[in-house]
């Protein structure tokens, strides 16, 4: 990835970006969000000079391999518990917008 | 023009292990310590601003039944009776538990972090919860959806962040430890900033369960102290398997106070090139320099000449790997099941869209966006599998450091703390955790200890880096510096008074 490429970065990348995150921005955060990822990209790419040839990726903190739980059943929390926190409730269930009714 | 007694002042200076001496020879009751800690945040928090959450009443009956059990002589749990406070990432049964984000405006937990379980059994009393950067995300406090913290030494600066308000009610004396989580420095900066000890330890050591996640193969939680020994007991209480955080390293417990008394000599100290580099300010530079002096007269050894290459990398490999794990982190916070949620939109998604937008605040946005980036098609290869290889040349550079010496030294930060609104740029923001990173990126334990003073009077913080599990070394070490240097942890006057 070279420098010119990232700062590049266009601002229909930003609202694609955006939208798989769904996350709902202005044009003015579009436009502000694109500068600054572009400038952070910029300064990240010289990543992209390391040679990594056969070194193999980590991707966990520690050194652990396929660490086991015993297979027994635990208590879960209250159901009332939980559901006092969400945002809208309907006596056992989360409420939420339609979700299979939409065309 | 104090407005506290003397023997109130001497409370407020009381370490984890002084207060346990004192509470178990009945010289002061856990009440009487808890209430002054209290009265010490209500006569200073309007302008250190440390605390979101106050829990006054819980902690006052807690404190009643440690003064039961002490008075019984029941008090075997090693905190019986002491005030500690908690970064507002640490899920407390209850009591509401916001990350610094209006996301989480209204969250009341029901259950407790591993942490907070382990230090109620442990008799600690919770004073409240801790201001910090929304998400962990952040190096001044600043990015608090609530407000931002100031520096008990000079209340125009900043504290450092993420766990800033951890750091500030420390120095402050409203607390006598804390608990922050380190991601990328998060608790070892704000520790350099506020002149205090700051802890974060190995990758695995302390559970993460009912940690708030931000970047989770990064992520843990650590004390904030007066002393290094007091850490130590801080550290003793939480860490340990936990069967509800698989990362967790399956390891006994060691006794982190067994090496507080090796002292120094013959100690081999590395001080790798590439943490003296470009963009260390000259005080902290020369600050760092007469703390390296002292090590080396009272018999540690240090050897500048290792080289660490891959290590001015981490930087840019956390700015891949921490923003894409937070996205995927975040992705939870869907407006649905808890936390806050927008409604009344045309479709559930729009919903969701609108959750997102007014419950995450611009720096949070800035680091999802980033981090689907990183993790998108056709650019997956490119950023985060090559940040995840650059990550191992960085590990083996410092095992290979590690084969060699005992202990790697570096400074925390490469400035003293800064002025609030000081810095805007986001880049220039991360670089704040240019020297804290790498430890991060490696799983290792390090410690910032007070190592001096820089312009202005601001502290200085210095940095120990140790093995994999090698925490009681670690803290021997620090310890030994701290005996030597005596830095004051507390800045000068009181802040409060009038």
């Amino acid at each position: 990835m070279s420098d010119s490429e990232s700062t590049q970065f266009t601002s229909d990348q930003v609202r694609h970006l955006a939208s798989l995150v769904r996350i709902e921005l202005t044009d003015s955060e579009v436009e502000e969000f694109r500068s600054e990822l572009a400038s952070i990209l910029s300064h990240i790419d010289a990543l992209s000079e390391i040679d990594t040839a056969g070194v193999p990726p980590t991707n966990n903190g520690a050194d652990l391999l396929n660490v086991q739980d015993t297979d027994a059943s635990r208590p879960a929390l209250p159901r009332d518990q939980i559901l006092a926190n969400a945002p809208q409730r309907e006596d056992e269930y989360f409420r939420v917008h339609a979700v299979l009714d939409q065309s | 023009m104090t407005t506290s007694t003397d023997s109130e002042l001497d409370l407020l200076s009381i370490t984890l292990a002084e207060g346990r001496r004192k509470l178990l020879d009945g010289e002061i009751t856990s009440q009487q310590l808890t209430q002054t800690f209290l009265d010490r945040i209500a006569a200073t928090d309007d302008q250190v601003k440390a605390f979101v959450t106050v829990t006054a009443e819980a902690a006052l009956e807690q404190a009643a039944e440690a003064d039961n059990l002490l008075s019984q002589g029941d008090a075997t749990a090693q905190l019986t009776g002491l005030p500690i406070g908690l970064k507002d990432v640490l899920m407390t049964s209850g009591v509401r538990t916001t990350a610094g984000s209006r996301m989480l405006d209204s969250l009341i937990p029901p259950y407790d972090a591993t942490v907070v379980g382990r230090l109620r059994d442990a008799g600690a009393i919770s004073l409240g919860k801790l201001n910090m950067d929304e998400f962990a995300m952040g190096s001044s406090t600043e990015h608090s959806a609530w407000f931002p913290t100031a520096n008990p030494w000079d209340l125009e600066r900043v504290p450092g962040g993420s766990s800033g308000g951890s750091a500030a009610a420390v120095a402050a004396q409203q607390c006598i430890a804390t608990l922050g989580s380190d991601t990328g420095g998060s608790i070892r900066q704000p520790a350099s900033f506020c002149g205090v000890v700051g802890l974060k330890p190995t990758y695995g050591r302390v559970s993460r369960y009912g940690l708030i996640a931000f970047a989770s193969s990064l992520d843990q939680i650590g004390p904030f102290t007066h002393t290094v020994e007091d850490a130590a007991l801080l550290l003793q209480a939480i860490a340990g398997p936990d069967p509800l955080d698989s990362t967790c390293y399956d390891e006994p417990v060691p006794d982190f106070s067994a090496q507080l008394d090796r002292g120094l000599d013959g100690l081999k100290v590395a001080a790798p090139q590439e943490f003296f580099g470009d963009g260390m300010d000259d005080d902290v530079a020369s600050t760092i320099e007469t703390a390296l002096d002292l090590l080396a007269a009272n018999g540690a050894i240090i050897d500048r000449t290792p080289s660490m290459p891959s290590v001015p990398m981490a930087l840019p490999v956390y700015y891949i790997l921490a923003p894409s794990e937070c996205s995927a982190n975040l992705a939870r916070f869907d407006g649905v099941k808890y936390g806050y949620g927008a409604r009344g939109g045309e479709s559930m998604w729009a919903d969701m869209e609108a959750s997102r937008k007014h419950g995450f605040g611009r720096e949070v946005k800035r680091r999802i966006l980033l981090g689907a980036y990183a993790l998108s098609a056709g650019y997956y290869d490119a950023y985060y599998l090559q940040a995840q290889k650059v990550r191992t040349l960085i590990r083996r550079e410092f095992d290979r450091v590690f084969a060699q010496h005992d202990v790697i030294v570096a400074p925390t930060a490469p400035t003293v703390a800064f002025k609030q609104g000081e810095i805007t740029d986001p880049y220039q923001m991360y670089l704040n955790d240019i020297y804290t990173i790498p430890a991060n990126i490696a799983g290792l334990p390090a410690i910032s200890v007070p190592g001096g003073f820089g312009a202005d009077g601001m502290p200085v913080g210095l940095q120990f880096v140790g093995q994999r599990l090698g925490e009681t070394t670690l803290l021997g070490i620090a310890n030994a510096y701290e005996q030597l240097a005596q830095w004051p942890t507390v800045p000068p006057g009181n802040v409060g008074s009038t």
